[in-house]
C-alpha cells in the first residue's frame, strides 16, 4: 500500500542523518537535567504535589525530553514550506490523499525519532537519578498513548501548514503556536502543578494530549477505566483535528492558484 | 566591520519587513514565550516560598539580567550557530568568496527586529526585580556592567558553538547545549543545580559569570560553592579567557575547513 511505503521511506530518509539525531539527543538529554533540578526544588518542598512524588517529577523531565522528537513539539511540517514555494501543486496532483500522505510521512518520521532519540534521555535519567522504568504492560500502554500523541501533534501541525494557503508564510504562526504548546503541554511545568481551575482547563486542551497524558500513562497514574479515558481523550482530539484538517484541505483545493507555466 | 554589520542588519530588516504579518507574529511569539516562562516561575512560587533560596524579586533579577544579556548577544551574533547548515548546503563557500568577514555575514543573517522584541519583557522583569530590591547606585552600576559582560560572554559562546560546527556538521544541534542551554541554565538561581554541575559552569564553561556570581554580590547572598569573595568580580577575566578560546577555535576551524566536497 502506498501510504505504508511513504511511511517506510520517510523512516529511511530520516535514518540517513545519524549525526543530526545524535546532536539532537545530546541537547534533549542536557535539558532533561536542567528541568529535573528545577522540578526537584518544587517537589522537595511539596512532595506530593499533583499526585507526583519527587521521582515521578524527575522521570517526567527526562521522559518528556524523550518525547520532543516523536511529537515534534518544536517543529512544523515540511508541507508548510511546500505550500509557500508552490511545490504543493505536485503533492495535490498525486493520486493519493494529501492528508493521508503527509500523515504517513510523519508517522515514519516519528517512529525514527522515537527509536533514535527516545532512549538516551531516559537512560541518562536512570543512571543519574534512577528514574521510573515501566514494566512490559505499562510500556505497551505508553506506546499506544504515544501513538495517539503523535496523531494529535500531526493534526495540529497539519492545520498550521495548511494555513499557509491563506497567509502565505507560516513562520509567525508556528512561533506563536510553539510558545503556547511548550507551556500548555506541560513541557515547562507539569500540568498537574497548575492551580485549580487553570489546571482543569489546560488539562482539557489538545496540548495535554501531546505530553502530559502520555507521561501520566508512563508513570502509571492512569489505570483501568481511567486509562481508557486517557486514550479516549487523546483519540477524541486526534479525530477532531484530523477532521478539521480534511475540511481545510478541501477548502485549500478551491483556494489554490498555480502560477507560471 | 561595524559599518558592514549595520549595513547587513539593515538589509535583512528590510527583507523581514516584506512579511509584516509574519514579523509581527514572530515578535509576538518571542514576547509570549518569555511571558509563559515567567508564568511558570509564578506557578513555582504558588507552591514554594523561596526558589533556590531566593524570593521572587531575586529570582526575577537573575532572570531579567540573564535574558537581557542573552537577547543582546542574540541580536549581535545569534545566527552564527547556523554554520553547520551552511556547510552542509555549500552556502558557506559562497560566503567565503565575498569581501566581508564570514563571521559578520553569519552574525547578521536573517537579522530581524523580532530579536530586539526579546528585550522588552526581559527589561520589564529586571526593572520589576530592581524596584523590589532596594539597590544602591553602586549596585545598579554593577548590574549594568554585569549585563555588558554577560553579553560579551554569550557572544563568545555563539562563536564557540559556530566553531564547533566545523567539526560537528550535521550534529550542530549539540551546540545548543552551550547557547540555548546556557540561557536556560542562567535564567534560574544556580543554587538549584548539583554541585558538580555548578563547578562545571563556573570553571569549564563559565556561565556562572553571566549573572550568577555578580548577582550573589549585589543580592548579598553567600556562594553555595563557598568560593572566595573576589570571584564575584572575576567576570571580565572569565569573559576575556573565553573570547580567546572562541577566537582560537574559530580560526582553527576556518583554517581547516575544506568544503563539503560532494
Amino acid at each position: 500500500m502506498v501510504y505504508a511505503l511513504v511511511g517506510w521511506l520517510s523512516f529511511r530518509r530520516h535514518s540517513a542523518y545519524l549525526a543530526a539525531s545524535i546532536g539532537a539527543t545530546v541537547s534533549n538529554t542536557f535539558f532533561g537535567f536542567l528541568r529535573a533540578y528545577i522540578l526537584i526544588a518544587v517537589w522537595k518542598y511539596k512532595p506530593d504535589l499533583g499526585g507526583y512524588d519527587v521521582l515521578d517529577a524527575i522521570t517526567f523531565s527526562f521522559l518528556t525530553q524523550a518525547l520532543i522528537g516523536p511529537v515534534q513539539i518544536f517543529g512544523g511540517l515540511d508541507l508548510a514550506q511546500r505550500v509557500r514555494t508552490g511545490d504543493v501543486a505536485i503533492d495535490l496532483h498525486r493520486p493519493a490523499d494529501l492528508q493521508a500522505w503527509w500523515l504517513a510521512d510523519d508517522l515514519g518520521r516519528a517512529a525514527h525519532a522515537f527509536l533514535s532519540r527516545g532512549f538516551a534521555p531516559l537512560a541518562a535519567g536512570w543512571l543519574v537519578f534512577g528514574i521510573v522504568l515501566p514494566g512490559p504492560a505499562q510500556g505497551a500502554a505508553f506506546l499506544l498513548s504515544l501513538l495517539l500523541a503523535v496523531l494529535v501533534g500531526f493534526g495540529m501541525r497539519y492545520l498550521v501548514a495548511l494555513a499557509v494557503f491563506w497567509i502565505h508564510d507560516a513562520r509567525g504562526v508556528e512561533a506563536i503556536i510553539r510558545s503556547c504548546a511548550l507551556f500548555l503541554s506541560g513541557m515547562l511545568m507539569p500540568l498537574v502543578a497548575f492551580p485549580g481551575a487553570v489546571g482543569a482547563v489546560v488539562q482539557a486542551l489538545p496540548w495535554a494530549a501531546l505530553i502530559q497524558v502520555p507521561a501520566d500513562v508512563y508513570l502509571g497514574k492512569r489505570q483501568g477505566w481511567d486509562l481508557l479515558a486517557a486514550y479516549a481523550f487523546q483519540a477524541g482530539w486526534a479525530l477532531a483535528l484530523l477532521l478539521l484538517g480534511r475540511a481545510l484541505t478541501r477548502a485549500a483545493h478551491r483556494r489554490l492558484v498555480i502560477q507560471g507555466g | 566591520m561595524v559599518s558592514t554589520w549595520l549595513l547587513l542588519a539593515r538589509t535583512w530588516t528590510r527583507a523581514a519587513l516584506q512579511y509584516p504579518a509574519t514579523l509581527a507574529m514572530l515578535s509576538a511569539g518571542v514576547v509570549i514565550s518569555t511571558s509563559l516562562d515567567l508564568l511558570t516561575i509564578v506557578i513555582v512560587f504558588l507552591h514554594v516560598p523561596r526558589f533556590g533560596g531566593f524570593e521572587p524579586a531575586g529570582v526575577m533579577y537573575l532572570y531579567g539580567g540573564a535574558h537581557i544579556a542573552f537577547a543582546l548577544s542574540n541580536v549581535l551574533i545569534g545566527s552564527a550557530d547556523r554554520l553547520g547548515e551552511h556547510i552542509r548546503t555549500g552556502n558557506f563557500d559562497t560566503m567565503l568568496i565575498r569581501p566581508v568577514h564570514p563571521l559578520v555575514q553569519l552574525a547578521t543573517e536573517d537579522f530581524s527586529p523580532r530579536k530586539v522584541a526579546r528585550l522588552v519583557p526581559s527589561c520589564l522583569v529586571l526593572g520589576w526585580g530592581i524596584s523590589r530590591l532596594d539597590l544602591s547606585p553602586g549596585d545598579l552600576l554593577l548590574t549594568a556592567l554585569m549585563i555588558v559582560n554577560g553579553t560579551v560572554l554569550f557572544c563568545a559562546l555563539w562563536v564557540l558553538a559556530a566553531a564547533a560546527q566545523f567539526v560537528l556538521l550535521d550534529a550542530a544541534q549539540a551546540t545548543h547545549v552551550i547557547t540555548w542551554g546556557g540561557e536556560f541554565t542562567v535564567q534560574y538561581p544556580m543554587s538549584l543545580y548539583a554541585r558538580e554541575f555548578l563547578y562545571a559552569v563556573t570553571f569549564v564553561v563559565p556561565l556562572a559569570f553571566v549573572n550568577w556570581q555578580p548577582s550573589l554580590y549585589v543580592l548579598g547572598v553567600p556562594d553555595p560553592l563557598g568560593l572566595p569573595g573576589f570571584v564575584r568580580f572575576l567576570g571580565p577575566v572569565a569573559t576575556a579567557l573565553l573570547c580567546l578560546v572562541a577566537a582560537a577555535a574559530w580560526r582553527t576551524g576556518l583554517r581547516h575547513y575544506r568544503s563539503t566536497g560532494s
